[in-house]
């Protein structure tokens, strides 16, 4: 058979590129031009590369006068979304461990408790969890970002399906070399969920990144302000003292970390994404 | 399915599933609880007496016209979001499926807005829509199509779901390339064998066998159309102009963060967690049965 050009597959793809890349070169271009210009519409989709130091600028100081450097918001939101991937995988890690590999009163339902979350979140239990973070003070603190959102059925159940599928030989086999409990996880069933862990990390790592609700409930001081709610907050604001230029530039930061992670690690993402949730 | 070969110990496997569970009983089932038991109460202004008020709450919010409005007015976004949504990553996978030149490039260039915060990916449509300032919004306006999606409620709600669809694309694309991919060969060969051509064959012979996954992605796009394009909307529009683009979770979050209206909120929050439920047990239903 001959092969020859797919032109059609070429222009639907070339479009679809385009349909996400060019707000993307939108942003990219308009962060370089004047504040000024932008606003009397005068926005060109050529960036003036003589003033890509309005990234370090808005790093620095803020998307506008007043507000907290970009650097910061990037810290917390890094923090978080670190905090959450980590976080979840451990307990995930565990509480699969013992689902599987133990026997304990209430295994069942401890299973069924953690798979119920499935069906709770945030958006639909907003109110009553905020008053829960109050009385425990967690309000306005870095444990208040983090730690309610840690509980992950889906990381469990995928743990559980890995754990189940470890053929009975090796747990044996392990035994007999005098592997204990702990010896056991550290030595085989790390290294056997190796890739699993690294999907993983990838879909919580961008989910952290990304919560706006949650953060907005709890955090109320700016110094706790991730990248996403500082944008939203300046867009907000938005008028003709919007600072469009320096804006764009915090959008830009914002999304280039996530997507740094998902391009590197795309082969365990795709693979991963298409497993966790089946 | 269980395993036979186990450890001993009882304080171990405790101590283990202790941090999960700690969270999952503290932030997920006491505010559950809560909202169940405040949908079923009400409190006074002053937030002195609490009292029982059976389904009050409940017939309050059914009856009130803004309530049912923002019901039906969910309904048709999440239907027409996850639409587009699952069309565009369709088109897309079944093109990046076929042998060309540049493949691996095209996907991942179709990949990476998965990466994209869906609040964020609002702000870059107002760099684009914006009637004044965005590219394509003033070019709309010079067309003379009096384009202001802060005022005109149609505009609005265009926006919204464009907006809410474009974030949704890349997850969905993973979804259907991994599901074309999974197609045997020999299954297409003899259907081209047989003389099915083009679009014939992929309706009567590909999209058949994608069904299991279009299902599941259905399920998944509805859900996060209702629940996680807060961010987009509140970026967008804020609910506005008026009511035109406050879905379900929005309104939850004006009448009980803003208005503080709890009992009214807890009551929509509870039929919330009913419509999780459902679209959760539906989706578990159906996987069970594809498996057996």
């Amino acid at each position: 058979m001959r092969t020859r050009t797919d032109w059609l597959a070429h222009a639907v793809l070339g479009l679809g590129v385009i349909l996400f890349a060019f707000p993307v070169w939108l942003i990219f271009a308009g962060a370089t031009q004047d504040a000024g210009a932008i606003n009397r519409g005068d926005l060109s989709l050529l960036p003036r590369l003589s003033h890509l130091g309005i990234f370090f600028s808005v790093l620095r100081h803020g998307g506008a006068d007043g507000k907290i450097p970009v650097w910061h918001m990037l810290m917390i939101s890094a923090g978080m979304a670190l905090g959450i991937a980590i976080g979840k995988i451990v307990i995930s890690f565990l509480s699969a461990y013992a689902v599987v590999f133990f026997r304990f009163l209430f295994r069942r339902i401890a299973f069924w408790t953690i798979f119920i979350t499935l069906m709770l979140p945030v958006e639909v239990r907003i109110i009553p969890t905020y008053a829960v973070m109050a009385n425990f003070g967690m309000i306005n603190s870095f444990a208040g970002l983090t730690v309610p959102l840690l509980a992950s059925a889906t990381a469990t159940l995928l743990f559980r399906q890995v754990f189940l599928a470890i053929p009975d030989e090796l747990v044996e086999a392990a035994r007999m070399d005098g592997a204990g409990p702990i010896r056991f996880l550290r030595d085989i069933l790390v290294p056997v969920s190796a890739a699993n862990i690294a999907a993983l990390f990838v879909i919580l790592f961008v989910y952290g990144w990304n919560q706006y609700l949650w953060p907005l409930l709890v955090a109320t001081d700016p110094r706790l302000d991730t990248i996403v709610i500082g944008i939203v907050q300046l867009i907000d604001a938005g008028s003709v003292l919007t600072p469009w230029n320096r804006m764009m530039a915090m959008s830009l930061l914002a999304i280039i970390p996530p997507v740094v992670v998902v391009v590197a690690m795309q082969r365990w993402f795709v693979r991963g994404l298409t497993e966790v949730e089946k | 399915m269980e395993r036979r070969t186990i450890f001993g110990g009882r304080l171990l496997p405790a101590a283990l599933v202790l941090p999960q569970l700690l969270v999952t009983v503290l932030f997920f089932l006491l505010p559950a609880g809560e909202a169940i038991y405040q949908s079923f109460t009400v409190t006074d202004a002053f937030g002195l007496h609490t009292r029982f008020a059976g389904w009050a709450n409940f017939s309050a919010i059914f009856a009130d016209p803004t309530y049912l409005a923002a019901l039906a007015r969910t309904g048709i976004f999440c239907a027409l979001v996850t639409l587009l949504a699952l069309a565009l990553a369709l088109l897309l996978a079944v093109f990046a499926d076929r042998e060309i030149r540049g493949r691996a490039i095209y996907r991942t260039l179709l990949i990476w807005p998965y990466a994209v915060a869906p609040a964020v990916s609002a702000v870059l449509w107002v760099f684009m829509m914006h009637p004044e300032v965005g590219i394509v919004g003033r070019l709309l306006n010079r067309a003379g199509l009096h384009w202001d999606y802060t005022l005109n409620p149609i505009q609005a709600r265009g926006f919204v779901i464009v907006a809410s669809a474009w974030t949704q694309v890349s997850y969905n694309f993973v979804f259907f390339l991994a599901g074309l991919q999974s197609i045997s060969p020999a299954v297409i060969e003899a259907a081209r064998m047989d003389g099915a051509r083009g679009l014939h064959r992929f309706r009567t012979i590909i999209f058949p066998l994608l069904m299991p996954t279009t299902f599941f992605l259905l399920i998944v796009n509805l859900v996060y159309a209702a629940f996680e394009t807060f961010g987009t909307i509140m970026a967008l529009t804020r609910g506005g102009p008026g009511q035109a683009t406050e879905t379900l979770v929005v309104k939850v979050y004006r009448d009980g963060v803003v208005n503080l209206d709890l009992s009214g909120s807890a009551a929509q929050s509870v039929v919330l967690m009913l419509l999780v439920i459902g679209l959760t047990a539906l989706q578990f239903r159906f996987l069970d049965r594809r498996a057996n």
